[in-house]
């Protein structure tokens, strides 16, 4: 009777319980995507660390990945050192470096990744083969759209450009074997790869075998933390990387999104907990006169209430799950603008849907939605009835 | 005939204003079971004060009152709201129905508050809608129904949980006399099939049907008669 009265009582002002519903809403798909990017990013970047299984990452020493030109020389004697540790099961090397496409007179310039196609982490073929000859790039579709490119093409590729004699080095004639989806590059920007010994050989780099940066893949995740500390002390000059430890370096420089999404999602609960409790009150001014009827005939105060927070309670959850819908589209509409952002990888998603943030936010908004209802139900269960009754009479 | 509700020196004090009004000066009233009783006098001389605190919706500053030999004074929230709930039954001058609920579901709200099962509140409201002469209104919402029928509706709910004592406060108030005269019918009926009703009135009619008429003046009993009713 309790859930039918409540209900009749939603039904009694449509117009304004549709209102309601509305506002909170979009106080929940507010509330759902602040959640989602407080979360999102960080989770998505730890899937993108370890969507290839890679748990460390060596560089030189005091730089990030690729951060600046720094490489470490003998990259085939480090990866074959670590390799022969038994919990390592896979050392990927890969070079960094810009190549300029020639074409005629102009050229187009792109990142090029110089790696081990066996054992790479960086990309994902998505058409044709890798590049396991020599001479063979995988190139990513901006590439292939800014050259005019297809499989199978032969391309002039230079490593080098010197721009007082405006004459290119380091160029060879290499063959695009295959599309490839990179996993670390930001939206936009032109990527290739080819074998780490060609890359070498046209930057100059091949004398004494460098390379940017080595991923490394553990066996058994519990052995990270051993490993990386035998790596410190095997290299003195590599820094080493886990997935944790760029997870702290993500957590922090991501705090500035945690605490917007924080002040921001609780801006919302606020905005859903007093529009929730300004309609209840209004409801429940409105039928003083019938709530007291309903105490005097011997409805209990606590059935009184229960109805009255019902109320709140149903209004907030149609509210909390309208919104997660809602939530979810513009969160999505928000990912595709914040994924432009300039140096992050294209495939970092700032709102990553996870059910255990739609249930945080339907969850919080139900018990904002009680809470709401609370405090003007205990009110109206509360007035002394008798003087109520006398005042309703006189109004 | 035994004593249903027995007050004793019953005073009401009510604060306004930084001072006590005096509702109710020492009322001693004794109402026996099948009575039919009408309170009336002038207006503010204290007689739905009195209708109150014989329904336990209000207490008493002091003196006592008693309905079927319980203390309603001295119960608690809680168990005051039950006692009203099984043992008195409410019409309210301006009927006070759920908007939101038809005739029937209004009905059974005292009911379901008391726990009855769902098959014998349907067919309990629908037996005392037919006995207000509402068999053919179960469906119709408040706002469908005349003051008449609504105060019917009113009636019924009161009767939901068998209270062993009906309260009326005005309860033609608000009806046009033809109306009025089939509720005083109505709770001539109710009486005489073994209802004690008490009602607090102006309507010289009304008070004329009830068998015992008390006179208040100035929150005290002035004159308490039998009446031919």
């Amino acid at each position: 009777m309790r859930f039918v009265l409540a209900l009749a009582s939603l039904r009694r002002n449509r117009a304004r319980t549709i209102l309601a519903v509305l506002g909170v809403a979009i106080a929940a798909a507010m509330l759902l995507d602040m959640v989602m990017l407080s979360t999102g990013m960080r989770e998505s970047f730890r899937q993108l660390l370890l969507s290839r299984g890679f748990q460390m990452r060596l560089t030189p020493r005091g730089t990030l990945p690729f951060d600046t030109e720094a490489s470490i020389p003998g990259a085939t004697g480090i990866a074959a050192r670590i390799r022969s540790r038994p919990e390592v099961d896979l050392v990927s090397a890969v070079l960094g470096a810009s190549v300029h496409v020639l074409r005629g007179d102009s050229t187009v310039t792109s990142f090029a990744l110089g790696v081990d196609p066996r054992a790479q982490g960086d990309y994902e073929l998505a058409a044709g083969a890798d590049a396991l000859a020599p001479d063979a790039i995988v190139a990513n579709e901006d590439f292939l759209r800014a050259t005019r490119a297809k499989i199978g093409d032969t391309l002039r590729i230079a490593a080098g450009y010197d721009p007082q004699l405006r004459s290119h080095s380091g160029e060879r004639a290499l063959v695009v074997a295959g599309r490839a989806r990179f996993l670390y590059l930001a939206a936009g920007q032109l990527a290739i790869a080819l074998p780490l010994r060609t890359l070498q050989q046209m930057t100059g780099a091949a004398h004494d075998d460098r390379a940017s940066l080595f991923m490394v893949r553990v066996r058994n995740p519990s052995t990270v933390k051993e490993v990386s500390r035998w790596i410190r002390d095997s290299f003195p000059a590599i820094d080493v990387i886990s997935t944790s430890d760029a997870m702290a370096r993500v957590d922090e420089r991501l705090s500035y999104f945690r605490q917007l999404s924080a002040i921001l999602g609780a801006v919302s609960l606020i905005v859903g907990f007093l529009l929730v409790t300004t309609l209840v009150t209004v409801s429940v001014h409105e039928r003083t006169g019938e709530i007291v009827v309903m105490r005097a005939i011997g409805v209990s105060r606590l059935h009184v209430v229960q109805q009255i927070v019902l109320e709140g309670t149903a209004m907030t959850v149609a509210g909390a799950v309208l919104g997660t819908g809602l939530g979810l589209i513009t969160a999505r509409y928000l990912n595709t603008i914040l994924s432009r952002f300039p140096g992050l990888p294209a495939a970092i998603d700032f709102f990553l849907f996870q059910p255990r943030d739609a249930w945080t936010a339907i969850g919080l908004l139900t018990a904002c939605g009680v809470l709401a209802g609370l405090y003007p139900a205990w009110r109206a269960a509360s007035l002394p009835l008798a003087h109520t009754l006398r005042e309703e009479a006189v109004a | 005939m035994t004593v249903l509700v027995r007050a004793r020196d019953v005073r009401r004090d009510y604060p306004l204003d930084g001072e006590a009004v005096h509702a109710l000066r020492g009322v001693s009233l004794d109402i026996e079971r099948g009575e039919y009783l009408a309170i009336v006098g002038p207006s503010g001389c204290g007689k739905s004060s009195l209708l109150n605190l014989l329904g336990a919706i209000d207490a008493p500053t002091s003196g006592s009152v008693e309905i079927e030999g319980r203390n309603v004074g001295s119960l608690g929230d809680r168990e005051v709201t039950a006692f009203r709930l099984h043992h008195i039954g409410f019409v309210f001058q301006r009927f006070y129905l759920l908007p939101i609920l038809s005739a029937r579901e209004n009905v059974e709200l005292p009911m379901a508050e008391a726990g009855v099962p769902a098959a014998e509140r349907r067919q309990r409201s629908t037996e005392l809608l037919r006995y207000v002469d509402l068999g053919d209104r179960l469906r119709h919402r408040p706002s469908q129904l005349s003051g008449g029928e609504q105060q019917r509706v009113a009636i019924a709910r009161a009767l939901a949980n068998r209270p062993a004592l009906l309260l009326a406060d005005e309860p033609t108030g608000e009806l046009d006399a033809k109306t009025g005269r089939e509720i005083i019918d109505l709770f001539g009926r109710l009486n005489a099939d073994g209802t004690t009703v008490v009602v607090v009135t102006h309507d010289e009619g009304l008070a004329r049907a009830a068998r015992r008429v008390v006179h208040m003046r100035d929150g005290q009993i002035v004159h308490d008669e039998a009446s031919s009713g």
